[in-house]
């Protein structure tokens, strides 16, 4: 494990430590800085994208300690010692993840701006129907990977392209491995 | 966004700073902040207090802390069984990614989505007192029927409070001078010519938990709510119901409603006219009529008065059947 060690701000700072995509890191933060920032400008890693900067697109969708979130609404001195997962700890070009591998195998984009937020979505969200938690469309006994759940669980991601169709299969077969 | 400083509350009942606000999961604070409508000086992170469990009460009840995650209320099995309007209400709330972050107390304290409040190149009594309210002749399509004022027609937001108000909640406060309880219907003010102050708290006090009393009924309870689109958007007009029926006649009901009014609005005048009454659709429509009696539509927002007259009656009718059922 390497570790970092970032200080970009003079003034008034605060000391933030965070292990993002199994590394450790220290920084010395504005206190302004969201997650979000902090992934793209301090840590270049560019999947989780800024679409809205108000969490209304789930484009900067990332997983913070396990559970999927919108990094552009958090603020990263607010997560001491947490752990941060992108779309760039997921998996690899050649041993993607099985909701990577799912997006590919249905053709489950388009432009491909929202696909980070979404396939970490899809990943926190798989990891909550695994623990058997309700969506709004839930009655007891159903499949919680129905068509009907699937879209409603994913209803925080917007895409632009429409690229619906197409990841509603790439997630069930993700699901699946 | 204006700098501010980080701290973290180490008691709920500390002194809080003139200029300080309180921090829990940021999603609706920190989307403020980088508007310019929220400009702290200081944040107090109450997420490290230990006020994130969910236990049982001596009575049957439940009290959830105040930093609770609403993905993880909506998913606690005991919240499901006994209180389904509550789970159902939290679950018709925002997102996935939105649910693991906020919390119960921090969903109490949103502040309310009307476009003006949201913009400071506009006048609002709500966001800077006295300089005027564009919304009654501009945009008002989601703005209040019930309980504003000239000053003010700005609704809440949220959908958990209306199952909150639904089932009688109380809300415990603590700070620095002591603690006390409020009904959850008693926590929003009406905006009359202060607007701006959205709730009775003092400053520096802090919401630690919510208590929901034993409520044997609620089993059969349900929330139903219309919006613009099919998810992941604010209501337009919703209902949380509890309903008790015993040979066609309706036992006990509670009712509340979302969307319409400054605070989630408990209809009690229709739960009056209920009880005792057969468990019918017309009772249903007729009881919503009486409530509805006190609505202020504008120009944009009639529509309103009809969708809340025909959920509330859709959502009774419902639960009146299925306890028929059983």
């Amino acid at each position: 494990m390497t570790r970092g060690f970032i200080r970009h701000f003079p003034g008034n700072l605060s000391e933030v430590k965070l292990i993002v995509n199994g590394v450790e890191y220290e920084f010395d933060l504005d206190p302004r800085t969201t997650l979000l920032d902090l992934l793209r400008e301090h840590l270049g890693l560019t999947g989780a994208k800024k679409g809205c900067d108000h969490g209304q697109c789930g484009a900067c969708t990332v997983l913070l300690d396990g559970r999927r979130v919108n990094s552009c609404l958090i603020l990263a001195v607010a997560q001491q010692g947490a752990e941060v997962t992108t779309v760039e700890g997921l998996g690899t070009a050649e041993r993607p993840h099985p909701v990577q591998r799912g997006f590919l195998d249905h053709d489950g984009f388009q432009c491909g701006y929202c696909t980070p937020g979404q396939i970490c979505s899809a990943v926190g969200m798989l990891d909550e129907v695994k623990q058997g938690r309700p969506s709004a469309v839930t009655t007891p006994g159903d499949d919680l990977l129905s068509d009907a759940e699937i879209r409603e669980r994913m209803s925080g991601n917007l895409c632009r392209c429409g690229a619906y169709p197409n990841m509603v299969p790439a997630i069930r077969q993700a699901a699946g491995e | 966004m204006k700098t501010f400083e980080y701290r973290t509350a180490t008691a709920a009942s500390a002194v809080l700073a003139p200029d300080a606000a309180f921090l829990a999961g940021g999603t609706n604070l920190v989307d403020l902040m980088k508007l310019g409508v929220a400009t702290p000086d200081v944040l107090v992170d109450v997420t490290k207090l230990p006020l994130d469990r969910i236990t049982d009460l001596p009575d049957g009840g439940l009290r959830v802390g105040a930093t609770v995650r609403n993905s993880d209320l909506a998913a606690d099995p005991r919240i499901r069984e006994r209180y389904p309007v509550l789970s159902q209400a939290l679950l018709a709330g925002a997102s996935g990614q939105l649910r693991n972050m906020a919390t119960t107390g921090g969903n109490l304290l949103q502040r309310t989505r009307c476009t003006y409040f949201m913009d400071p190149s506009t006048p609002c009594n709500k966001r800077a007192p006295g300089s005027g309210c564009p919304a009654r002749a501009g945009d008002h399509r989601n703005l209040a029927i019930l309980g504003g004022s000239e000053a003010c027609i700005a609704t809440h937001p949220s959908d958990m409070a209306v199952a909150l108000a639904a089932l009688g909640a109380q809300v415990r406060v603590e700070s620095a001078t002591g603690e006390r309880t409020i009904a959850v219907t008693e926590l929003h003010r009406l905006p009359g010519d202060r607007p701006d102050l959205d709730t009775v708290l003092d400053h520096g006090e802090m919401i630690t938990a919510v208590d929901l009393p034993a409520l044997p009924f609620a089993t059969r309870s349900a929330y139903r709510k219309a919006r613009d689109r099919a998810s992941y958007a604010f209501a337009v007009g919703s209902v949380a119901a509890a309903l008790d029926v015993a040979d066609g006649l309706v036992r006990d009901v509670r009712l509340a409603w979302g969307a319409v009014a400054p605070r989630p609005w408990r209809a009690t005048t229709a739960e009056r006219l209920l009880r005792g009454r057969p468990a019918t659709h017309e009772n249903f429509l007729a009881a919503a009529d009486e409530e509805l009696r006190a609505a202020r539509p504008l120009r944009d927002n009639a529509y309103k008065t009809t969708l809340t007259r025909n959920l509330t009656a859709a959502v009774l009718t419902r639960l009146a059947s299925a306890g028929e059922a059983r």
